[in-house]
C-alpha cells in the first residue's frame, strides 16, 4: 500500500490551480431567492397602462406605474431597506399577474409584506376577497376583520398598499358611496381600474348622492351591497334601494350571505 | 476579492511553496481569518451578515461544485442552492447553535449535497461532458493584470488547468470529492473530514489513492507510443 504517498509541490500547484471564481451573477441570484435584495421589472399590459413590478423569493415585493428608473430604485431602497436591480420579470410571474389583472383570484401570487404591520396584512388579504366588478366601503373591512371602530384605518392601510392591483385596494370605497381616493395616481386611476372591471362610476355616485347604500330585492327579501354578484340578475321592478341596514331591516330585509352588508360606522 | 491577489503577492515575492498543501491552504487564509467574526455576526443579525458570508465562501462553493460536476451551468445552481439552504437553516438556528457551526466543513457538507442532487438529475437527462473551462471560468490565481504572460503563456496554463479538470473528473467520486476538499478546496484534513462525515483516516487514505490514481494517468499520458514492431 502507497499510504504513505506524499503529494508533490507541482501537483499541489496544479491542484490549487484548479480553484475558479463564481460567476458575478451567483450572489446577487442568492440573495434574491433568500430575499435579501429585490429584482424589479416592467410590465406592460395593465388597465393603467405599463407598471414596475418588484419582486424576490418570497413574494412580489411592489407595485407602481412605470416611470423614471432610478426614482424607483431610490423610493424601493427607502421603503424596503433593499436593493432592487433591474431584470425581466420572469414568465410565470408576468403570467400570473396578467390572469390576476383579469380577474381571477384562484392564481397564488406570494407576496413579500415582511416589515408590515398585522393589521395592515389583515386588511390586505381581506381586500382581497373582494370580486373583480365590486366594490365594498372601507367600514365593511373594518367590521369583517373585527376592528368595526378602524375605518380611518382601514383608510390608511389601504393607502399603503405596497401591491395595488394584485392586491384590489380600488374595490374598497367611501362608506357614504364615493369612490374615494386611491394610492396608484389619484381617484382618477381608480375610476378607470373600476370602469374596466364593468362598473359605473358615475352611476354609484349618483346612487350615492341620492343616499342609497344598499340594494334589496323585492322578491327574496334580501339586501346587499349594490354591486353583489347575487344581485346581478334582479328585475329592475324588483329593485329596492335603502339608506341603512336598519330601515332594510324595518322593511323586512335580511342581510345577504355573501356580500354581508354592515350598518355603515362613517 | 482579496484571496487572489493575496497568494499572487506572496509568489509574487518569491516566496516558495515549500508544504504540498500550503497552496490551497493559504488561498483562502483571508476567509478563515474572518470566518469567527462572520460567526458572532450571523448570530447577531443574519440578514445584516449573510452577504459577507456569500462574498467570503461563494468561490470556494463554486470552485467545489464545478469539479465535482464539471458543468458550469450546473455548478452555479448546486453552489446558489447551497448558499440559499444555509440561510434558511441558519434563519433556524437559534444564537447558540450558530455560534457552534464551523463554516467551512458545514457550507461543503450542504454544496456536496447540492451536487448529489443536481447530478443526479443531470444522470437522468443524459450527461454533458467535461467542459473544459474556456473563459467562462476565470482561476482564482490569476493575476489581475498579467505584465509578463504572454498569450501563449497564458494559453499553455488554460491547457494544463484543463488536462487536471480532466484528469480530476475521471477520478472515482469518493476520491475525487476528497481531493477536491483537501487540495483544490484547502481544508485541512480534521475539516474535510467533518464535511464528509467520515473519520479523517479514510478521508486521507482517499487522498492519497486519488493522487496515486492522477499520477498513474500522467505516466500513461506521457508514455511514448509504442515504436513499430519490425522483424
Amino acid at each position: 500500500m502507497t499510504t504513505q504517498l506524499e503529494i508533490t509541490d507541482t501537483e499541489a500547484t496544479a491542484l490549487a490551480d484548479l480553484a475558479v471564481r463564481a460567476p458575478s451573477t451567483l450572489r446577487s441570484s442568492v440573495l434574491v431567492e433568500v430575499g435579501l435584495m429585490d429584482r424589479y421589472g416592467r410590465i406592460d399590459e395593465s388597465p393603467l397602462g405599463p407598471l414596475i413590478v418588484a419582486w424576490n423569493g418570497v413574494g412580489v415585493v411592489s407595485v407602481d406605474l412605470a416611470g423614471d428608473q432610478e426614482a424607483f430604485e431610490a423610493r424601493h431602497l427607502v421603503a424596503t431597506g433593499r436593493q432592487a436591480i433591474a431584470a425581466e420579470v420572469p414568465t410565470r410571474l408576468a403570467n400570473a399577474i396578467a390572469r390576476r389583472l383579469d380577474g381571477d383570484r384562484r392564481v397564488r401570487i406570494p407576496l413579500d409584506l415582511r416589515g408590515h404591520t398585522g393589521f395592515e396584512q389583515d386588511v390586505w388579504r381581506k381586500a382581497l376577497e373582494i370580486p373583480r366588478g365590486e366594490v365594498r366601503p372601507y367600514g365593511w373591512i373594518a367590521a369583517e376583520i373585527g376592528r368595526p371602530k378602524a375605518v380611518r384605518a382601514v383608510g390608511t392601510a389601504l393607502g399603503h398598499n405596497p401591491v395595488p392591483l394584485i392586491v384590489p385596494c380600488h374595490r374598497v370605497v367611501r362608506s357614504d358611496g364615493f369612490i374615494g381616493q386611491y394610492s396608484l395616481g389619484g381617484p382618477h386611476n381608480k375610476r378607470a381600474v373600476l370602469t374596466e372591471e364593468g362598473l359605473d362610476p358615475d352611476a354609484m355616485e349618483s346612487a350615492a348622492r341620492r343616499g342609497e347604500r344598499l340594494l334589496g330585492c323585492a322578491s327574496t327579501k334580501i339586501v346587499c351591497w349594490p354591486t353583489c354578484h347575487t344581485g346581478r340578475h334582479m328585475l329592475e321592478r324588483n329593485r329596492r334601494p335603502f339608506r341603512s341596514l336598519a330601515e332594510a331591516g324595518a322593511a323586512g330585509y335580511r342581510p345577504c350571505k355573501v356580500c354581508r352588508p354592515v350598518a355603515a360606522a362613517a | 476579492m482579496g484571496s487572489g491577489a493575496f497568494r499572487h503577492s506572496r509568489r509574487a515575492a518569491g516566496v516558495p511553496w515549500t508544504r504540498a498543501t500550503e497552496a490551497a491552504r493559504t488561498r483562502f487564509y483571508p476567509v478563515m481569518d474572518a470566518d469567527d467574526r462572520l460567526i458572532a455576526d450571523l448570530a447577531d443579525d443574519l440578514d445584516a451578515a449573510f452577504e459577507r458570508l456569500v462574498i467570503a465562501h461563494q468561490d470556494r462553493l463554486y470552485t467545489i461544485a464545478l469539479r465535482m460536476l464539471g458543468d458550469p451551468g450546473d455548478a452555479e445552481e448546486a453552489a446558489q442552492d447551497a448558499l440559499v439552504r444555509a440561510y434558511r437553516a441558519l434563519a433556524s438556528y437559534d444564537r447558540a447553535r450558530i455560534a457552534e457551526l464551523r463554516l467551512r466543513p458545514w457550507l461543503s457538507t450542504i454544496v456536496l449535497n447540492r451536487c448529489r442532487t443536481v447530478g443526479a438529475r443531470r444522470a437522468t437527462r443524459g450527461p454533458k461532458p467535461v467542459s473544459i473551462d474556456g473563459d467562462a471560468n476565470r482561476p482564482i490565481t490569476e493575476p489581475e493584470a498579467p505584465e509578463a504572460a504572454t498569450p501563449t503563456a497564458v494559453a499553455e496554463r488554460h491547457a494544463e488547468r484543463d488536462r487536471w479538470a480532466v484528469r480530476l473528473a475521471a477520478l472515482p467520486t469518493a476520491y475525487r470529492t476528497a481531493i477536491v476538499l483537501r487540495h483544490v478546496d484547502g481544508l485541512t484534513y480534521p475539516e474535510a473530514a467533518e464535511a464528509l462525515g467520515r473519520p479523517e483516516g479514510t478521508v486521507k487514505a482517499q487522498v492519497h489513492r486519488g493522487i496515486a490514481l492522477l499520477r498513474t494517468m500522467l505516466e500513461a499520458e506521457t508514455r511514448p507510443e509504442p515504436e513499430e514492431m519490425t522483424a
